[in-house]
This record gives structure tokens, C-alpha cells and sequence, in this order.
């Protein structure tokens, strides 16, 4: 018996056939988005579907082409949920590596990747990582591939962390700053500021939960604020203090990621400081040992 | 061999030289106390230390290796040496960078829940200090009273906790990194999404050869305001392994879910009497923590879940004495194991939960077939099995049959759809079995990312790639070693 094969093999081997192609050549990775493409660049999709879900395993896998309104819906059938978010696949939110407002308590979507099966810039089909939470076999490739945007290879099938949902799950406001609400929780889903109303998500049992909202004096709302969506940075989470309108913006408290509309004012100095030269030319090392050829998005830049 | 060792040092003179003067004679040490000392670490293995070095900050760390990459020297980074599978092992000689005196907690933010620390500080001193204010630091293994953070690190290690916290590289914001051509990076950042790969991420479980940390910052973890601690005991244990996976099924998320059987039980009893049920086929740690009434509501539906799958007792512990006192069986398992056999070696697979029960049965089967004795406690809940095959090793051949059951029982776990290890890393170890669970191209593209950390391949060379894993020679087995 083969040890390192999987019973999906078959459809990343096509997979990999399609990577490689006729003649090699640019690749874009796409899920359910579409960018414009250069002509001579080939578009490839990975397969959707789930093919195995154990809530008792707590890991669900499947294809990296899968929609994540179908990945959610399927999780939460069985009351269980992953730490993804909404809106396009599977392997466009990897690619991208960015989370949602629920990072502060359920941790970044990197985290949630177990293994990923991908194909690689020789037309190779890659295994990195292994289907159980603890595992140190081997270097942590899965890491590097989560927020790659696509740069590296091509993702065929994920296998996922998922976590039971908690019987309640509620967003809360007040006008207090985080300053005055943030040293009150124990462990808040989430912590956002608009410039005027601290907004908490709280989950767990749902006597904790009143009792906690009760305790720090948090207003019950139907959901979050709305999220400014044209612009987002990152920055260290103690910074927060510093942004300012008068553009709209959501700061993620003790995360550190800026919701905003597009306005210069907003904070004077937004961003972390730019990568020295040698992380630079680590980062372009990294992409060309692993794509020496440049085959995958060579219009991204990394960094 | 260690007078051979200080008359033909592979080291050159010159650099031992260049870094005594430098650092002085108080960071830079041959003598033959120091070699010894530092040749091994907890594991079965040994190499040989050529010139030890023990740096008081990130500056010294970065003259020493800028020093071996001028000389192509290859050094081995090292904590505290409690590592089990040879990873901090010099195994061909070279300098050992001994990371225990950057061992301060420079900065801890209360607030925003992080701390700043050097490499060589213990795992349980950072909780510790810490925890007046609320908070731990999730991570903890069961040598966290003398592991350092740096070692975690390079091993992505794990503990009890991980079902719920998950494992190391979760806890790690931003590393301090001195890559192997001596220049200092700053891998992640304090902002949630620094630019460019995640090569933090990829840092963390290196297992020492992408660089060497020199500071780590790490995020802390709220401490709970209420934890139950049970222990149940079954006839069998697969009984045992199926009340692991029907508590999970239920939607409960223990903090811990500790299994230890019969030969382990009565280990410990004949060593410490705790009242562990001698008769018992398994005995099940259950701890849930957290907010009151979630850990009420957890508590009852635990207990009716261990009674309704069969649970001859189920004992919750009153107070902190007594749940002290049930801790205490699970972390004496490995000091009781002396009383059974002089010697012991422990593994570390990891299986799906619900191959648990078949895989068990596999591990028994195979050690009594190699007539070596065999006790399991390991953390049910990750599906992270630890078998230690106890044996006493001035018997002739023993150390073969031993080995040969090792590699069975690794392979028996990936056959199961696992992995090699969950915490211990791969190290010398398990370096030959990567072959089990990773194709030829699987192991390429892993040296690929090696080498663009480290293309003279000096940091920690010949761990955890097997030979012929491409990108040059990166691997090969050195005269002398041992098992």
C-alpha cells in the first residue's frame, strides 16, 4: 500500500495536467473570481466538493475550488463551523489569507489549515502538512502557501480545522472606547471601534454570554457594524488609537486590521515599516526555489 | 573518543580562534566538560561538539554565525536539550549555539495580551510570570519545566492543550531570526497581516535550520475562570477511546483528554498510590475549562456521556487539591515507568480519533511480537499517541527489537491516515521514515524552502530530510553516531 497517496489523487494528477499544459507557460489560479487575464496566461480551477466532513475528528476536506457558502452551509448542518470567511472559495480565501472580523477569537485562517495538497511549478502533485491539529512532520509548507496569493503553485484540496458552533453567538454595542470595555471581557469573539461605539461579539453558554454583556454594560444588536470595504490596512493592534476620521473606518481591537474608506487623513503613518533588503531578497528566494520559472501569477509581486 | 574529539576538532582553529577573541573565553568553550555536555540532548543520540558557544545576546548570536558562514562552518542552535529525537544533536560536529542565557522576558503588554521574550526562557517561567495578571502561555508540553520558548519554536511543540489552543505557531506573533549567512530578519510583525509570505510560519517547526531565533514574541492566553477536572476509568480501552471520540461528537471541546493504560496505571500506582483502579483498562483525564456556566453545563454532559459509554467510575475532582492529585498519576506516567524496566523510549505518532482503538490494538500486537513491554498515556483527544517501550537494555539485542518496533508503530499510524509526529519533531529520529507519509517531489519542494533559508545548508545540517531529498547532498548518515 501506498502510504502518501490519497483516494482524490486522480483528480489533482488532471489537475496537475492542466497546470503543466501543452507547453508550460503562465498560470492564474482562480476560484470564483475572475480577473482580467493576459492572453497568453492559461486560467485553471481547482475541483469543489467536499469529500470527507468528521465533526468528531473535528477536519473536514475538500477541494479548494469549493464555494464557501456551500463549505459553511455543509458545517453547519452538523452545528460546526470554520474559521474562513464568507463569499468566494476555498482557495482564493488561502490564497489571499486574510480573515474576517471573527479572527480575535476564532484566530486567523491560517491557523485553520491542516494540509493542503497543490500542485506545483513542475507539474507535480505536493503534499504539505498532515490531516491531524498536532504535526511536526516536515517543514511547514502550508504556512507559506496561506496568503502566497496564488504566487507558488496551485492549491487542488485542503483539509481544515473545523470547531463546534457555540449556542449563542451575539454582537453587542456601547459608546465606552475599548480603552474602557476591552480589559472588562475574558475572551471576546470580537472587538471593533467605529470612533464612537465599541462593538463586542461574545459566544459560548448563553447564561456567560448575558452575564458578561450585563456585567461590562453591552446593548444587544442584530450583527456587526457595517465594514467600510474600499480600503484595509494592517497595523500593530495598539495603534488603534491613532485612526481617526473624519473618514469612516472599523478598527479590529486587538488584531490591528483598519477597515476605512479611502482618506489620506485617516492616520498619519499607517503602515508597519517596509521590508529590509535581505527579507526582500529572502521572499524572492522563497519564489524562486519554488517557482524558478515564474509560472504562477507573474504579474503578483511578493512582497 | 573524547580526547579524539579536542585533538581533531573539524572546526577550524582559525574560527575558534576569531570568535575567542571576539566574545571572550566565558561565551566561546572547549573545554572537554563543555563538548561532553553539549554533544547530546534528551534523546538516544549523540554527535560531537567541536566549540560551544553561549551568547548573552541577538548581537553574539549574529557575529557567531556570521563567523561559521565566513568559515562554512555548520552550528546547531539549542535550548534547554530536552528535544527526544537528536535534533539538537551535532551530529558531525561543529558549533553548538546555547540559546539559555538570552533568557529574559523583556517586555510583557497586558493589554494586548503579548509578551517579548529571549529564546532561552523556560516555558512554565513565562506562565509563571505571567500569570498574576490572568494570563499563560498555551503551550505545554509535559517538559515545560525546563523546555525553553526558542525550543518550542523549532519544534511547533505542543501538550495537553492543543485540541483547544492549538500548537505552538498559533501562539507566535513575530520571531527575531538570524538566518545562516548571519544577517538578522524580523520574520511576521505585530501587525495581523505583515506583507509577504508567512515565513514565521514556516520558522516555527524548522526544528533549527532555517536560523536561530533571538527573541520571540508570543501571544498570551486568558486564563479561565473555572476548570473541572474528571477521571474516568473502563474496562477496556477501547471503551475509553470511544467515550474520547463521542465527548468530541457532542460538540464539547475538552482542554485536555488524557488516556493512560493499564501497564501505565499500575506504573504509577506502585509508585505513588494516587487509588488509580488497578484493574482498570484505561483510565480517561477529562478536563473542561472556562466561563461558569459553560463549565457546569460541559461538566454534566460529560459525565453522562463516560456513565452511558460505560465508565466503571467516574471521579470529578472537589478542588484544587484533588485535581492536583489527578494530574499528578498523568505527569508521573514517565517517571513511574522506572518502575517496570531500567529503560524506556517513547514515541510520538499522531492518528486520526477515530482510528485510535485499531491502532492501539496494532501497537500491542507489534510490541509483543518484538517481546519488548509497552505502556500508552497520551493525549486521546489529539489522537497523539505516545507508546513507550520499556525494556532493559543490558539484555542482548534488545536495542534492535526496540528500534524495529518503533518503525512498526510509525508506520502503523501514517498507514492509519497520521503523521510521523505531533510534537516531537523529526530530528534525527524519524529522518529515514519521511519517506512513509511524503513522496520524493513532497520532500524536494521541503529542501526548496530550506534552502532559500539556507543555500550552504549550515544551520542544523542532516535532520529531518532524508538523504537524496534533492537540493544537494542534504542529508547523510555520519560515522559514529549511535542509537
Amino acid at each position: 500500500m501506498d502510504l502518501t497517496s490519497s483516494p482524490s489523487d486522480a483528480t489533482l494528477v488532471d489537475l496537475a495536467g492542466e497546470v503543466a499544459g501543452p507547453e508550460g507557460g503562465p498560470v492564474n489560479p482562480r476560484g470564483t473570481h475572475s480577473r482580467s487575464v493576459p492572453p497568453n496566461h492559461r486560467v485553471v480551477r481547482a475541483p469543489g466538493g467536499i469529500i470527507e466532513f468528521h465533526p468528531d475528528e473535528m477536519v473536514v476536506r475538500c477541494g479548494a475550488g469549493t464555494r464557501l457558502d456551500d463549505l459553511h452551509a455543509e458545517l453547519a448542518a452538523a452545528g460546526h463551523e470554520v474559521a474562513l470567511p464568507a463569499g468566494g472559495s476555498v482557495g482564493g480565501a488561502l490564497a489571499w489569507g486574510r480573515s474576517d472580523v471573527m479572527r480575535r477569537g476564532r484566530g486567523p485562517v491560517r491557523d485553520a489549515v491542516l494540509e493542503i495538497r497543490w500542485i506545483d511549478a513542475w507539474g507535480r502533485v505536493i503534499r504539505s502538512g498532515g490531516p491531524t491539529v498536532k504535526n511536526v512532520s516536515g517543514f511547514d509548507l502550508c504556512r507559506v502557501l496561506v496568503g502566497s496569493r496564488g504566487t507558488l503553485g496551485v492549491m487542488g484540496e485542503v483539509t481544515l480545522r473545523t470547531r463546534p458552533r457555540p449556542p449563542r453567538r451575539s454582537w453587542f454595542a456601547t459608546v465606552g472606547t475599548p480603552d474602557e470595555i476591552e480589559p472588562q471581557l475574558h475572551r471576546p469573539l470580537s472587538v471593533l471601534w467605529d470612533g464612537t461605539e465599541t462593538w463586542v461579539a461574545l459566544e459560548g453558554h448563553p447564561r456567560d454570554v448575558e452575564e458578561e454583556a450585563r456585567r461590562v454594560g453591552l446593548d444587544e444588536r442584530p450583527g456587526p457594524p457595517e465594514l467600510p470595504s474600499s480600503s484595509r490596512w494592517s497595523i500593530a493592534p495598539s495603534r488603534w488609537r491613532e485612526v481617526r476620521g473624519p473618514g469612516q473606518f472599523v478598527v479590529e481591537i486587538g488584531v490591528g486590521v483598519v477597515h476605512h474608506e479611502r482618506d489620506p487623513d485617516l492616520v498619519s503613518d499607517p503602515l508597519p515599516a517596509p521590508l529590509s533588503f535581505r527579507m526582500v531578497a529572502l521572499h524572492h528566494e522563497v519564489r524562486r526555489r519554488l517557482d524558478p520559472f515564474r509560472r504562477f501569477e507573474p504579474d503578483v509581486d511578493m512582497p | 573518543m573524547t580526547s579524539e574529539v579536542s585533538t581533531r576538532p573539524s572546526v577550524p582553529t582559525a574560527l575558534i580562534d576569531e570568535l575567542r577573541r571576539d566574545l571572550g573565553p566565558e561565551v566561546v568553550r572547549t573545554a572537554r566538560a563543555d563538548l561532553e555536555q553539549y554533544r547530546r540532548d534528551a534523546s538516544t543520540f549523540s554527535g560531537r561538539a567541536d566549540v560551544v558557544c553561549l551568547p548573552v545576546d541577538a548581537d553574539q548570536v549574529e557575529r557567531i554565525i556570521a563567523a561559521c558562514a565566513r568559515h562554512g562552518v555548520p552550528f546547531v542552535a539549542r535550548g534547554s536539550g530536552t528535544g527526544l529525537t537528536g535534533g539538537a544533536v551535532p551530529i558531525d560536529g561543529g558549533v553548538v549555539i546555547v540559546t539559555t542565557k538570552l533568557n529574559r522576558i523583556l517586555e510583557v503588554d497586558r493589554l494586548g495580551r503579548t509578551a517579548r521574550v529571549g529564546p532561552g526562557v523556560l516555558n512554565l517561567d513565562l506562565s509563571r510570570a505571567v500569570s498574576a495578571q490572568g494570563l499563560h502561555f498555551a503551550p505545554d508540553p509535559s517538559s515545560q519545566q525546563s523546555c525553553s520558548i526558542g525550543g518550542n519554536v523549532a519544534n511547533n511543540s505542543g501538550g495537553p492543550h492543543c485540541l483547544a489552543e492549538g500548537v505552538t505557531s498559533a501562539h507566535v506573533i513575530a520571531i527575531d531570526v538570524v538566518l545562516p549567512d548571519g544577517t538578522p530578519v524580523t520574520l511576521g510583525g505585530d501587525d495581523p497581516e505583515p506583507a509577504g509570505y508567512d515565513l514565521r510560519g514556516a520558522f516555527v517547526g524548522s526544528e533549527g535550520m532555517f536560523g536561530v531565533a533571538t527573541e520571540v514574541r508570543v501571544r498570551l492566553t486568558p486564563t479561565p475562570s473555572d476548570v473541572v477536572t474528571l477521571l474516568a476509568d473502563f474496562a477496556e480501552v477501547t471503551t475509553g477511546a470511544r467515550a474520547v471520540s463521542a465527548i468530541i461528537a457532542a460538540g464539547i471541546v475538552p482542554a485536555a483528554l488524557e488516556m493512560m493504560d493499564t501497564l501505565c496505571i499500575e506504573a504509577v500506582e506502585s509508585w505513588l498510590g494516587l487509588g488509580l483502579p488497578r484493574d482498570a483498562g484505561c483510565v480517561l483525564l477529562v478536563e473542561v475549562d472556562g466561563p461558569h456556566h459553560h463549565v457546569d453545563a460541559a461538566r454534566e454532559q460529560v459525565v453522562e456521556i463516560l456513565n452511558r459509554l460505560g465508565a466503571r467510575t467516574v471521579r470529578v475532582a472537589a478542588d484544587d487539591t484533588e485535581r492536583a492529585a489527578l494530574w499528578k498519576a498523568r505527569k508521573s506516567a514517565f517517571g513511574a515507568v522506572a518502575r517496570i524496566l531500567p529503560n524506556y523510549y517513547l514515541h510520538d505518532t499522531v492518528v486520526p480519533r477515530r482510528r485510535l482503538v485499531e491502532v492501539l490494538e496494532q501497537v500491542y500486537e507489534i510490541a509483543d511480537r518484538h517481546g519488548v513491554a509497552v505502556m500508552n498515556v497520551f493525549h486521546a483527544g489529539d489522537g497523539n499517541l505516545h507508546p513507550i517501550l520499556v525494556f532493559d537494555k543490558r539484555e542482548p539485542g534488545v536495542m534492535e527489537r526496540v528500534h524495529s518496533a518503533g518503525t512498526e508503530i510509525v508506520t502503523a499510524s501514517v498507514r492509519a491516515g497520521g503523521v510521523l509526529s505531533g510534537e516531537h519533531g523529526i530530528g534525527m529520529e524519524k529522518r529515514d521514515l519521511m519517506g512513509l507519509m511524503f513522496t520524493e517531489a513532497d520532500l524536494d519542494i521541503q529542501a526548496r524552502l530550506r534552502a532559500a533559508f539556507d543555500s550552504a545548508g549550515l544551520a542544523n545540517p542532516d535532520k529531518v530530510l532524508p538523504t537524496g531529498s534533492s537540493c544537494g547532498d542534504l542529508g547523510h548518515q555520519p560515522e559514529g553516531t549511535w542509537i
